[in-house]
């Protein structure tokens, strides 16, 4: 398999990641590795569309495992995260339990009998066959090991956080009928958060805490040029540089590093060779995704334009 | 380097970073993995598994530079000895052109830190005064007022009496190698002192804080100094953060026993009706709403204004608040208060009405006039005044009204109860019509009161 791939060093993760597509800050890599080393969940925050859940997503594409996601949402609750009983299957056994009741027990004379020989099967009831894994059961029970994605944990609620603990800190899960469920192989767990709501210390603790910002202009050219392959090198300057100007302005949402993927593809499609006032304007809805933000960086577009083209000869 | 370690923890823990036992396990395994050579990578290492929000990583950031840049000669780190030379250099400004000429020949008659200073042995010298530190045991520093204290008992611990007798020996003798022991000493002393301080910086952070805070709660809001406002705003915001961690919590609550019949039935249709999934009727409780209404004349503008701040910081606790503001009369500045900085939006709130002398029964007509509206049975209503209306009409029939209105009215009086009644006070007449009635002059009684008030819908 290939998730024996070694996780010799930080650069060996850097390059991994840069080989799925991801170019990760060194911060980033860092924190990567040492989830590894150490087997600790990683939590990750950061503004929207900044490459959270494409992390996870590199993740496991470089080292060939499945990955597995759970969205989370208001009203999660265990029975769709962590399993459930195929209610459907136990109703139709307490049937065919029925029919052959007879035949199981027919030689018992008493009721006393009866019960002694019914001790001797097995309670098959509540067992793994009538198990219905949820993502966080299928995570654990992966033979060759997984990446799990626990995306958006600030949407759920409070008590789904304590739910998690169990997993995140031993990996492993409690059902009360069965016991104890430990992971074959410990999964790589990545869980994102958009900072809603404050997570609980509890939480906070069991993980490494990283934080994902928007990236430097540098960067940023190194993921736009990784993404869009098909962009010219001045064009990729002009517009990063021009989105980094964007975000110093106090808009309702900032553009961030997928808004800036999504406006390499357009501005390629558009076969732009450089920006300018007209071909930024029309193009600004995919960028900006309110109104007022529109309208509020429209004026500034041509000083943008000229300053981002002047940091593009320096550099 | 374990030890080294303990210490970063104790640092951060003073620089406001909650560093758990767990996490400083993880942060040593995690150490362990990466090591000592790269510091960058070092620095990510700790902001990764000690700080868990931004504002920690910040502060853990800066702890963590000033930490390893500190003069701290270690035994085997090697690593570090490289920021203290130009530590040392800057503050152990001992003359080097005397040369070694006298060093030979006085070695045998001066103490051991004599010779260690003359012979100029840098590393030797801030080892020593590291392990005097840990002698002294530096890191339970406190206080700045401590500073002194600390730098005696760590002088000591190197031997400086017998430096002092070398010297007075040594006058009589040898006056030029007394006046380079002399200078060398002072020279440590600086070098000492600094030691110190940046101790203080590192472990004394959080009690000083600590008490500053405690201060500044009891202090009464209105009688403030310029200089302190800043501080009491960051306190207030902080206020505001253990509120809405408290109460922004569970809103649902299932309410047991009582069985959604409708939902249980639609869930369980696959199973041809019979109840395996029960669903139970849950119970949405109430954001609280707030009106506020606010003196801002002279005496109690201080207070309103961090007031305003404290309510409009709470908005994952409270659903709706809308703000108004009053002296000769009366508007709304919810907007102001949402679109500006909290010094722009007093400002502009001043200019608009503030200063006049207050006349709280114009204000209350102007309320019930244009706003009543705004108050439903789930309402809130705080007043925040001294209820001091310059002997006009106070107009208590319009504030019975709001109280009718509402769920509850509050009146918080920044005076304390003694003068209620006193002079052109209508505190009298108003409680009457008031659900609670509290003193709120300091920022612990305004944490009570808000909390009170919040509580109520929980």
């Amino acid at each position: 398999m290939a998730d024996t791939r070694p996780t010799a060093s930080i650069e060996a993760v850097e390059s991994g990641l840069a080989a799925q597509g991801y170019i990760a800050s060194r911060q980033i890599a860092t924190a990567v590795y040492l989830s590894q080393q150490i087997e600790k969940p990683i939590l990750v925050e950061g503004p929207a569309g900044v490459g959270k859940t494409e992390l996870a997503k590199a993740i496991a594409a470089w080292r060939g495992m499945k990955m597995i996601r759970l969205q989370c949402y208001e009203g999660l609750d265990e029975a769709k995260a962590l399993y459930e009983w195929k209610y459907a299957k136990q109703l139709l056994y307490t049937q065919i339990l029925k029919d052959k009741l007879g035949e199981v027990l027919g030689g018992a004379q008493s009721l006393a009998a009866a019960l002694d020989q019914l001790h001797t099967f097995g309670d098959v009831f509540f067992s793994k066959e009538f198990v219905e894994p949820r993502p966080l059961l299928q995570a654990l029970e992966q033979p060759a090991g997984c990446v799990l994605l626990i995306d958006e944990i600030d949407k759920s609620d409070a008590e789904f956080e304590s739910l998690l603990l169990e997993i995140l800190s031993d990996f492993q899960v409690t059902i009360p009928e069965l016991g104890t469920v430990s992971a074959v192989a410990p999964p790589t767990v990545i869980l994102t958060s958009n900072s809603e709501r404050d997570l609980g210390d509890a939480l906070k603790r069991r993980c490494l805490h990283l934080h994902i910002g928007f990236p430097e202009q540098k960067l940023e050219e190194r993921i736009v040029e990784s993404r869009v392959p098909g962009i010219s090198q001045t064009l990729r300057k002009q517009m990063v540089g021009f989105i980094h100007e964007i975000r110093s302005l106090d808009l309702k949402k900032l553009p961030s590093v997928s808004e800036a993927i999504d406006w390499a593809r357009v501005l390629v499609l558009l076969q732009a060779s450089e920006l300018d006032h007209e071909i930024v304007k029309d193009t600004l809805n995919v960028l900006l995704k309110y109104e007022a933000d529109i309208e509020a960086a429209t004026p500034q577009i041509s000083s943008f334009i000229a300053k981002a083209s002047r940091q593009g000869v320096f550099s | 380097m374990r030890e080294n370690l303990h210490r970063f923890f104790r640092a951060a823990r003073g620089a406001g970073v909650r560093v758990s036992p767990a996490e400083s396990i993880d942060a040593m395994r995690a150490v362990a993995q990466v090591g000592f050579n790269d510091r960058d990578i070092l620095r990510d290492t700790f902001l990764l598994t000690l700080a868990k929000t931004q504002d920690e990583k910040r502060a853990l950031g800066e702890c963590f530079d000033l930490f390893f840049s500190q003069p701290e000669p270690q035994q085997e780190s090697a690593e570090q000895s490289r920021t203290d030379d130009n530590k040392e250099s800057g503050a152990n400004p001992s003359a080097d052109e005397h040369g070694d000429n006298a060093g030979g020949a006085a070695n045998e008659n001066v103490g051991p830190l004599a010779q260690m200073l003359l012979s100029q042995d840098r590393s030797a010298i801030s080892t020593a005064i590291a392990n005097a530190s840990g002698a002294a045991s530096l890191p339970d520093i406190r206080y700045f007022t401590q500073r002194g204290i600390f730098q005696t008992r760590i002088l000591d611990a190197m031997g400086i009496q017998r430096l002092r007798d070398d010297i007075d020996e040594q006058t009589t003798r040898n006056p030029a190698l007394a006046e380079r022991l002399q200078e060398a000493l002072n020279g440590l002393r600086g070098t000492v002192r600094d030691a110190v301080s940046q101790a203080l910086l590192l472990y004394g952070r959080e009690e000083a804080e600590n008490l500053r805070n405690e201060i500044l709660r009891n202090a009464p809001l209105a009688r403030i100094e310029p200089r302190q406002v800043e501080q009491m705003r960051a306190l207030i915001r902080q206020i505001a953060r253990r509120l809405r961690e408290r109460y922004s919590k569970p809103r649902k609550r299932q309410r047991r026993g009582h069985l959604d019949v409708r939902r249980t039935l639609r869930r369980n249709a696959a199973w041809g009706g019979v109840p395996f999934l029960t669903a139970w009727k849950r119970k949405h409780r109430d954001r609280p709403k707030i009106v506020a209404l606010c003196d801002v004349s002279g005496s109690v503008a201080r207070v309103s204004d961090f007031f305003l701040l404290l309510i409009h910081s709470l908005h994952e606790v409270v659903d709706d608040v809308r703000s108004f503001a009053f002296s000769g009369h009366l508007i709304e500045v919810s907007d102001i208060l949402e679109s500006n900085s909290p010094e722009e939006a007093m400002k502009e709130i001043m200019s608009k009405v503030g200063f006049g002398s207050s006349d709280y029964g114009n204000s209350f007509a102007d309320f019930e006039d244009n706003w009543m509206s705004a108050i439903t049975p789930q309402t809130t209503v705080i007043v925040l005044g001294d209820a001091r209306s310059n002997n006009l009409d106070p107009r208590a029939d319009i504030l019975r009204r709001i109280g009718e209105r509402s769920k509850r009215l509050v009146w918080l009086n920044p005076e304390g109860r003694m003068v209620w009644g006193f002079g052109d006070s209508e505190m009298p007449r108003y409680a009457t019509f008031c659900t609670v009635v509290r003193q709120c002059a300091t920022a612990q009684q305004l944490e009570r009161a808000v909390s009170d008030i919040v509580a109520t819908y929980q």
